[in-house]
């Protein structure tokens, strides 16, 4: 079994919203010199296969298909 | 003209689409459930509003990824005319039927009132009832409807006339680019929009400036 990470995040020039919101509370908070905060996604996978390769490759297809929106999202795999 | 309203778990605009057609086209609409993988034999394509699988992972992803999807695609292809309200929209912008995407509202709230549309091209199936500028009320309610697409694609979709309404008169409720409403495909055969069109079609409703939608795709515009 493999244990894969995808991170899935917007891309630069896309406005977040959600990132603003979360900079402006921290702010609130006392916390000083936070020069961005953009949000992003993470999944947990595991996937049932002892092959690396494959395991790249069905994870790179399931990014493109379903996990990111490539039109705002950029996405990287990363494997345990 | 014939008609169909697609179903998928979480869409609940579907009864007022399906009161919608039936008053304008004086027939009731079939509808498709998602795992459908055939469309009948009909002239419009209605994706209706609603929270299809609850919003998860990004508004439409996963309805978008649904069998009947494939079906609309392919009808899509042959011309059949596809129309998207709301989540409509967001499935068709999800399945790549459509350029762009569809973020969150950019006051990050929920909006549910009455906006301006400027009817920006009049000279598609879906529009011909209306005059070029004409500005219409239409009834919004979404948490994501801030349109966005890159800079080419923007430039192109301006280009072509895709770009059908947008919000008028400072009533931009969602942050969207160059305030877009509603886009169309290239071949012009495919509409999505944020606004509720169907929630104004007659007095008991206060108005029926968003009948012309329906007429012109039905083909019933009163001479």
């Amino acid at each position: 079994m493999i244990k894969a990470r995808v991170t899935v995040t917007l891309k630069n020039g896309v406005l977040d919203p959600q990132g603003k919101a979360i900079e402006g509370a921290l702010g609130a908070l006392g916390f000083d010199g936070i020069g961005q905060v953009r949000q992003g996604k993470v999944f947990d996978l595991q996937l049932e296969t002892a092959d690396k390769a494959k395991a790249e490759a069905d994870l790179k297809a399931m990014c493109e298909k379903l996990l990111a929106n490539t039109v705002i999202e950029n996405y990287s795999i990363s494997l345990a | 003209m014939k008609s169909a309203v697609v179903q998928l778990p979480g869409l609940n605009r579907d009864r007022d689409m399906i009161a919608a057609l039936t008053k304008i086209s004086g027939k009731a609409p079939v509808t498709v459930w998602q795992t459908e993988t055939e469309i009948p034999d009909v002239d419009l394509i209605v994706i209706p509003g609603g929270f299809s699988y609850g919003d998860y992972l990004r508004c439409g992803a996963i309805a978008a990824r649904m069998p009947v999807m494939q079906a609309i695609k392919a009808k899509a292809e042959q011309g059949v005319r596809v129309l998207g309200v709301c989540n409509g929209f967001q499935i068709l912008v999800e399945a790549g039927l459509l350029p762009g995407a569809l973020m969150r509202n950019a006051s990050l709230k929920f909006v549910c009132r009455e906006v301006k549309l400027e009817v920006v091209n009049p000279e598609t199936a879906f529009t011909r009832a209306y005059a070029k500028g004409q500005v219409i009320r239409t009834p919004v309610a979404h948490h994501d409807g801030n349109y966005f697409a890159d800079a080419e694609t923007l430039k192109t979709i301006e280009g072509n006339g895709q770009v059908v309404f947008r919000y008028a008169e400072g009533t931009n409720p969602n942050g969207s680019i160059n305030d877009i409403a509603g886009v169309m495909n290239a071949k012009g055969n495919v509409l999505g929009m944020m606004p509720h069109p169907e929630n104004l079609i007659e007095v008991a409703h206060g108005g029926s400036d968003g009948r012309g939608i329906f007429a012109s795709a039905l083909d019933v515009i009163a001479a």
